[in-house]
C-alpha cells in the first residue's frame, strides 16, 4: 500500500464520516438533554429526500414548472432538508416531551415514516421509483479547492496531505467539522449548554431553579433536527449519488448512534469515532477482504465492526460508556 | 396511571381510537398522492381476504404473531426487544443448519427439529444483549439494534461463504423433500394452491396460548410481570433481575426465531438473503396494538397481515407504491405507541367528568 493509496482511503473516510458526524452530533444534543433519539436515521433520510427534491425543483426550468434558478439551488435543498427534519424532530418532541410518550417507540415510528413516505411522495412527484431527478452543477455541492492547493501539491508528504486530504471537499464537510468545536463550546462554555446538560442529568434540579425543562429539551431536539437535515442534505447533494435514492441512509443513522456511544456523548470524541467508522467503511469499500496471512478478514466483518465495537464499549470492557442519567425518562413535575 | 378509567376503555377503546386516528392520517396521505382512500381500502380488503389473497395474508399473519409475541413477552419484563429482526434472521440460520445436516424422513419430525434450531439460534442471538443488560447495564435497545446489523452481516457472510450452495447465488442448498411442510392448501383445498401459508400458522397460535399460560398462569410469569411493574419491589420480593431479564429475553428471541420455520422451512425451503423483511419491526407495532396480550397480538397480527397483503394489491391495482404499508405501520406505531397520551388524556378527562356527573 503506497502513500497515495493511504491518502485516497483517508480522503474517502472523511467524506464517508461527514453524514455520520452530523447525525452523531444531532444525537449528542438530543441525548445530552435526556431525549433518546433512535430516529436519527429517519430524519436523515427525510432530509436527503427533501434536499434532493427541492434542489431538483429549484433548478428545473420555469417552462417545466420549476423555479428556473441558476445558482444557489443546493442551498435551497439544504433549507428544505432542515425544515423537513425539524418537522419530524417536532413530532418526536411532542411525543416525548409534551405527551411524555415512549421516546424509543417514537424514534422507531419516525424511521418507518421516513422510509415509506419518501418513496411514496418521490414516486408521486417524479415517477422514477422513488428517486429524485439527477442533479448537476449548482444543484449539488462541488469540491472546494483550498488556497495554494495546487501550489503545494509537489511538496513531499505535506503537499499530498493538504491537496488530497484537507482540500477538495465540499462545503458541508467543512461545516460538519466546524460544528464539533462549536458544539463543544456551546455545551461546555455557555449557560445554554450547562442547562441542556443539566436537564439530561437531573431535570428536577433544573426545574427547581425555575428553568423550563420542556423548553430546554425542545431546543435540543430542534438542534438535532437541524443537524440531521444537514446530514441528509449531504447524502443527496454532496455525494456521488447526485440526488435522492430510496433508502439511501442505509443504516447510517444507527452507525451514528453507535458512534455517539463510542464517543461517550462527547463532541470531540464524536469526531474521532465517526472518522474511525468512516475509515472502516472506506477500507471495506476498497478491499473486498483483507488477507492477514494467517487468516482472511471478510468484508462483512469490516461492515459489522462499528456495531461490534459499540457493543464491546457498552459492555464496559474497554472504558465504560455512561449515558446521561435522565435519558429516556419523561419529566414529570412534582406536585 | 388510569385514574377512573374502566378496564375495557384501557384495553379496547383507547387502542381503537388511536388506530382510527392512524388510519385517518393514512387516508390523508393517500389523498395527498392523488388517490382515493375509500377505493384503496376496498382494494386492500378484497385483495387480502379473497380466495387468492387470504393464503398470503395468513402467511404474513404467522410471521407477525411470532414477532409480536416476542416483543410482547419482553415488554412484560419492561424490556424493549427491538432485535426481533436479527433474532428471526439468525433463527433462519438455525433452521437451515438443522435441515441441511440431516436427511429428515418425515415433515413432522423435521418441523420439530427445525423449530428447536430456530428457537435455540434466535434465543442465542438475544442472549448476549440480555446478559449485558442484566450484568453490565448496557441498554438493551441499543445492543439489540447493534445485533440486528451484526446478524445481517453474519448472514451475508454465511451465504456467500461457508453455507453457500455451488454457484454464484447467495443461498444454501435446497432442503431435502422430507422436510417440506404442508401448506394450508395441502390440508384444506379451499385455499389457493400457490399461497405460502402453511402448518406453521398453527404453531404460531399454539405459541400464543403458550405465552398466555407462561405470563398469567405460572410463577415465572408472575415474576416477569412483577419485575416489569417495579424492579425495586420485585428485588425486595426476592426475584432475581438477572434471571427475569435472561428468561424474558431468551423466550422473546426464541419466539422471533420461530418465524423462520414459516419463512425458511415453509416458503423458501432453503436459506436466502433477507428472509425477515421487516417482520421483526412489525412485531413492535403488533405488540403495542395488542397491548402485549396474546389475544390482542393475534388479532393485530391478522390486521397487519391484511395490510401487508392488501398493500401489495395497492401497487398492483392502483399504482400506490408498496411503501404505503410502511407509512401505515409507522403511523400505527406512532399513534398507538408514542402519541398514545394524545388520546388517553382526553378520554380520561371525559370519563372523570362523566363519573362525576353520575355521582
Amino acid at each position: 500500500m503506497d502513500f497515495n493509496t493511504i491518502i485516497q482511503i483517508l480522503d474517502s473516510a472523511v467524506r464517508l464520516s461527514t453524514p455520520l458526524l452530523f447525525a452523531c452530533l444531532a444525537g449528542l444534543y438530543s441525548e445530552r438533554s435526556g431525549i433518546f433519539d433512535i430516529g436519527l436515521e429517519g430524519k436523515m433520510l427525510a432530509g436527503a429526500f427533501a434536499a434532493g427534491a427541492m434542489s431538483a425543483y429549484a433548478g428545473m426550468p420555469v417552462s417545466e414548472g420549476g423555479l428556473g434558478m441558476t445558482w444557489g439551488m443546493a442551498w435551497m435543498g439544504v433549507a428544505a432538508a432542515i425544515v423537513v427534519s425539524i418537522a419530524l424532530a417536532l413530532i418526536h418532541g411532542f411525543a416525548s416531551i409534551t405527551l411524555r410518550g415512549n421516546q424509543l417507540i417514537s424514534g422507531v415510528a419516525i424511521n418507518f415514516f421516513a422510509a415509506g413516505s419518501t418513496v411514496l411522495i418521490g414516486q408521486y412527484w417524479f415517477r422514477s421509483g422513488g428517486q429524485t431527478p439527477p442533479l448537476s452543477g449548482a444543484q449539488r455541492f462541488g469540491p472546494i479547492k483550498l488556497p495554494f492547493a495546487d501550489a503545494v501539491k509537489d511538496v513531499p508528504f505535506l503537499g499530498p496531505v493538504y491537496e488530497g486530504l484537507i482540500s477538495g471537499h465540499n462545503i458541508l464537510v467543512y461545516i460538519a467539522i466546524a460544528t464539533v468545536p462549536l458544539t463543544s463550546w456551546l455545551l461546555f462554555r455557555t449557560r445554554f449548554g450547562l442547562r441542556l446538560r443539566a436537564v439530561g442529568e437531573n431535570p428536577g434540579a433544573v426545574d427547581t431553579a425555575g428553568i423550563s425543562v420542556g423548553r430546554q429539551r425542545y431546543a435540543a431536539v430542534l438542534i438535532a433536527g437541524v443537524l440531521c437535515g444537514l446530514a441528509g442534505a449531504y447524502l443527496s447533494l454532496g455525494t456521488s449519488a447526485a440526488g435522492f435514492v430510496k433508502d439511501m441512509s442505509a443504516g447510517k443513522g444507527f452507525i451514528a448512534l453507535a458512534a455517539l456511544i463510542f464517543a461517550k456523548w462527547r463532541p470531540k470524541a464524536a469526531l474521532g469515532a465517526t472518522l474511525l467508522f468512516g475509515l472502516l467503511e472506506a477500507i471495506g469499500n476498497r478491499y473486498q477482504s483483507i488477507d492477514l496471512g494467517a487468516f482472511v478478514v471478510p468484508v462483512q466483518f469490516m461492515q459489522a465492526l462499528p456495531y461490534i465495537l459499540t457493543v464491546v464499549i457498552l459492555a464496559g470492557f474497554i472504558g465504560k460508556a455512561i449515558p446521561p442519567a435522565a435519558g429516556g425518562e419523561p419529566y414529570v413535575k412534582e406536585r | 396511571m388510569n385514574k377512573g378509567l374502566p378496564k375495557w376503555a384501557d384495553i379496547i377503546l383507547i387502542p381503537l381510537l388511536s388506530l382510527m386516528l392512524a388510519f385517518l392520517v393514512s387516508g390523508l396521505v393517500v389523498m395527498f398522492i392523488g388517490k382515493d382512500p375509500i377505493e384503496a381500502v376496498k382494494v386492500m380488503v378484497s385483495g387480502a381476504l379473497g380466495k387468492f389473497g387470504i393464503g398470503y395474508t395468513l402467511y404474513y399473519t404467522t410471521n407477525f404473531i411470532f414477532t409480536g409475541l416476542a416483543v410482547a413477552v419482553a415488554f412484560h419484563a419492561r424490556m424493549f426487544n427491538i432485535g426481533g429482526e436479527g433474532q428471526a434472521g439468525i433463527g433462519g440460520v438455525g433452521v437451515a443448519v438443522v435441515l441441511l445436516s440431516v436427511d429428515w424422513p418425515h415433515w413432522t419430525i423435521a418441523i420439530v427439529a427445525a423449530s428447536v434450531g430456530a428457537m435455540v439460534f434466535g434465543a442465542a442471538w438475544a442472549a448476549i444483549p440480555a446478559y449485558l443488560q442484566a450484568k453490565r447495564g448496557s441498554h438493551i435497545v441499543i445492543t439489540t439494534i447493534m445485533f440486528n446489523w451484526i446478524g445481517s452481516a453474519l448472514i451475508v457472510y454465511l451465504l456467500v461463504g461457508p453455507m453457500q450452495a455451488p454457484g454464484m447465488v447467495p443461498e444454501t442448498m435446497g432442503f431435502s423433500a422430507g422436510s417440506s411442510i404442508p401448506t394450508l392448501n395441502d390440508m384444506f383445498p379451499a385455499f389457493d394452491k400457490h399461497a405460502p401459508a402453511n402448518v406453521t400458522l398453527f404453531l404460531a397460535l399454539f405459541a400464543a396460548v403458550g405465552v398466555w399460560v407462561l405470563i398469567w398462569k405460572t410463577r415465572l410469569g408472575y415474576e416477569i410481570r412483577a419485575f416489569g411493574h417495579s424492579e425495586k419491589a420485585a428485588v425486595y420480593a426476592g426475584i432475581s433481575p438477572l434471571k427475569i431479564i435472561m428468561v424474558a429475553m431468551l423466550v422473546s428471541g426464541a419466539l422471533a426465531g420461530m418465524m423462520a420455520v414459516n419463512t425458511v422451512q415453509g416458503e423458501a425451503e432453503r436459506l436466502i438473503l433477507d428472509t425477515v423483511q421487516g417482520a421483526g419491526f412489525v412485531g413492535i407495532a403488533v405488540a403495542l396494538m395488542g397491548r402485549s396480550h396474546p389475544v390482542g397480538v393475534v388479532l393485530a397480527a391478522f390486521l397487519f397481515g391484511i395490510l401487508y397483503q392488501g398493500g401489495g394489491e395497492l401497487s398492483f391495482e392502483m399504482g400506490i407504491p408498496r411503501e404505503m404499508i410502511v407509512v401505515i405501520q409507522a403511523l400505527v406505531i406512532m399513534f398507538v405507541g408514542s402519541l398514545e397520551n394524545m388520546v388517553r388524556i382526553p378520554v380520561e378527562r371525559l370519563f372523570v367528568r362523566f363519573s362525576k356527573g353520575a355521582a
